[in-house]
């Protein structure tokens, strides 16, 4: 049981957990024909069969009533705040499921030849209203409303001490759907993770259909026919916000330190958490020579880091590795969409950056309140 | 559609009625062209007068009868009530400062974290202020050394009264950033 427990705590330290996502994920999602091979050859694609609908919820169920047996995992996943995060993680679960599971079969029928699943025959495309939609309509209505009033009675909202300016409560945790920025928060400056990265979330959410040229796939579901565009949305989707909303529910704890979750949070836990620059980085650990005055020396590697990041390496990938892609997508869109997709990246980059190295801004420039 | 056009105006052109611009007297019906007119303005002018109304309540709204303005001044004892190496937290609630005392002299804290504006707790143990909400940690100083937040703690002016007691005036910042703290009123020497 301990050691269960241990091992669970141990595989959900960041560093982890989070590699073991980042790796498994392309091989569960794969976005080229070669991560494809991978996945039916470590049968990933019976994840989306039937019995592994079963299967995965049992474990998953397992997992929690086993859970609520320890104290300290009782205490962070029955917090009223806290339980729409174990129904998101079973209802992620379920809609990906049913998703690629639709997807799996419409690839099968189209390669056998046969039209897919959602293709109606022209005279049939109709759906029965009166009677039979509006009944299942107001059935769950009714269902709805009954489930949350009993929800919202069963566990009420917390009422907590009248506000107080000079006292924050600790671990202090933004509404559930906002962990994932709140986790951005850690790694960027505020101006970076609270302004330009969600209205670069927003606006790269807008440019999809723009960006995304591909008529195949459109009105029924398939994986095959759009394997890059479906891989890398369920990567920003599932991993950078969905993930991050069950990492800040279940494993942030006092002080925002990281915490097991059978670990009991303990506020006096001491991370050492001491961090750095890369100006320093450079200037003091390696070259042992102390900061420059004058700013624009200081950070010159840190900017030029970022430039060739988002200048350089687009034109790059465009002439070897995503050459095909350039070529369909031309250049306008080519790089309207590499440049969302660099920034989506940062924020895993920086977070290993910070795991790994304690490092803070590539740039950083807090005379002018620009940090990177 | 060509067909259905010529249909409609087919319908309508017999019914309606002659236009108003022919200068007909008043058919009765208690609207004509002039009045129709004036109605019009009468209406605007109402909707305007009421706009306007509603956007100078709206503005009122921007000047409360009453203000909440803490005091930013306050004195804050005298000297010898700090220990030397305490991190004193009892302006902490009501004015939002810390004061510190070291070997040369005291110093008064904002306990503004500087990410977002969540107030820090001072763990002794540790020696450090540590914030809740994202983590920021900040030294005794005052000097951010770990989690996101970008600069240090800024401090507050600083000075002692006639009668020997300190006073604290927190309009007047000093940020390590720009320099400030070597500011002779953003440390007290005793
Ligand atoms: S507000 Fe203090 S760390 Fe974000």
């Amino acid at each position: 049981m301990d050691g269960f427990k241990h091992l669970v705590d141990t595989l959900s330290r960041p560093t982890i957990l989070v590699t073991f996502t980042f790796l498994i994920f392309f091989f569960i999602f794969p976005p080229s024909d070669w991560f494809e091979k991978w996945h039916r050859r470590l049968k990933f694609d019976g994840l989306w069969s039937k019995k592994s609908l079963w299967i995965i919820t049992a474990i998953l169920v397992g997992f929690f009533v086993f859970g609520l047996g320890d104290s300290d995992f009782r205490s962070i996943m029955l917090k009223p705040d806290n339980v729409p995060i174990t129904g998101l993680i079973f209802l992620l679960f379920f809609f990906t499921w049913i998703a690629m599971s639709q997807a799996y079969k419409n690839d099968a029928l189209q390669e056998a030849g046969l039209p897919v699943d959602e293709q109606y025959d022209a005279p049939n495309d109709k759906v029965l209203v009166w009677p039979d939609l509006v009944y299942v309509e107001l059935i769950s209505i009714v269902l709805c409303s009954a489930f949350m009033l009993i929800w919202s009675i069963g566990l009420p909202a917390p009422l907590e001490e009248p506000a107080n300016p000079s006292e924050s409560p600790n671990p202090a945790k933004a509404p559930w759907y906002f962990l994932g920025l709140q986790e951005m928060l850690v790694y960027f400056d505020p101006w970076m993770a609270g302004v330009v990265l969600p209205s670069l979330i927003i606006l790269g959410l807008m440019a999809i259909p723009y960006l995304d040229n591909n008529s195949e796939g459109s009105g029924y579901y398939s994986y095959k026919n759009r394997k890059l565009s479906i891989s890398i949305f369920m990567f920003g989707w599932l991993i950078l916000w969905n993930l991050l909303i069950v990492i800040g529910t279940a494993l942030r704890g006092p002080n925002w330190n990281f915490f097991g979750p059978f670990e009991y949070w303990d506020s006096h836990k001491v991370e050492a958490l001491t961090n750095v620059n890369l100006s320093e980085f450079i200037y003091v650990k390696w070259m042992s020579t102390g900061l420059p005055t004058s700013i624009l020396f200081r950070e010159i590697w840190g900017i030029l880091i970022v430039l060739g990041y988002f200048l350089v390496l687009p034109p790059l990938l465009a002439k070897t590795k995503l050459k095909g892609m350039y070529e369909r997508l031309g250049a306008a869109r080519y790089s309207l969409f590499i440049v969302l997709i660099l920034a989506a990246l940062t924020l895993p980059i920086k977070m290993y950056l910070r795991w790994m190295f304690n490092l803070k801004y590539i740039i950083a420039i807090p005379e002018y309140f620009f940090n990177f | 559609m060509p067909k259905a056009t010529e249909k409609k105006t087919a319908t309508i052109a017999p019914s309606s009625p002659p236009p108003a611009a022919l200068g007909q007297a008043d058919d009765g019906s208690g609207v004509n062209r002039r009045s129709f007119f004036s109605w019009l303005s009468i209406g605007w002018l109402a909707f305007i007068a009421a706009t306007g109304g509603f956007f100078t309540m709206m503005l009122r709204f921007f000047f409360p009868n009453v203000l909440f303005e803490p005091v930013q001044t306050f004195r804050a004892g005298y000297p010898d009530e700090y220990q030397v190496g305490e991190v004193d937290l009892r302006w902490k609630g009501e004015y939002g400062v810390w004061i510190v005392r070291n070997d040369e002299g005291i110093y008064a804290l904002s306990t503004v974290c500087t990410h977002l504006g969540c107030t820090p707790n001072w763990l002794a143990t540790e020696q450090k202020f540590k914030c809740p909400c994202h983590g920021s940690g900040f030294r005794k100083t005052g000097i951010n050394y770990e989690g996101p937040a970008p600069r240090p703690l800024e401090r507050f002016r600083i000075t002692l009264s006639d009668d020997g007691q300190i006073i604290v005036d927190k309009t007047k910042k000093y940020q390590q950033e720009k320099g400030q703290w070597g500011d002779s009123e953003a440390f007290l020497k005793v």
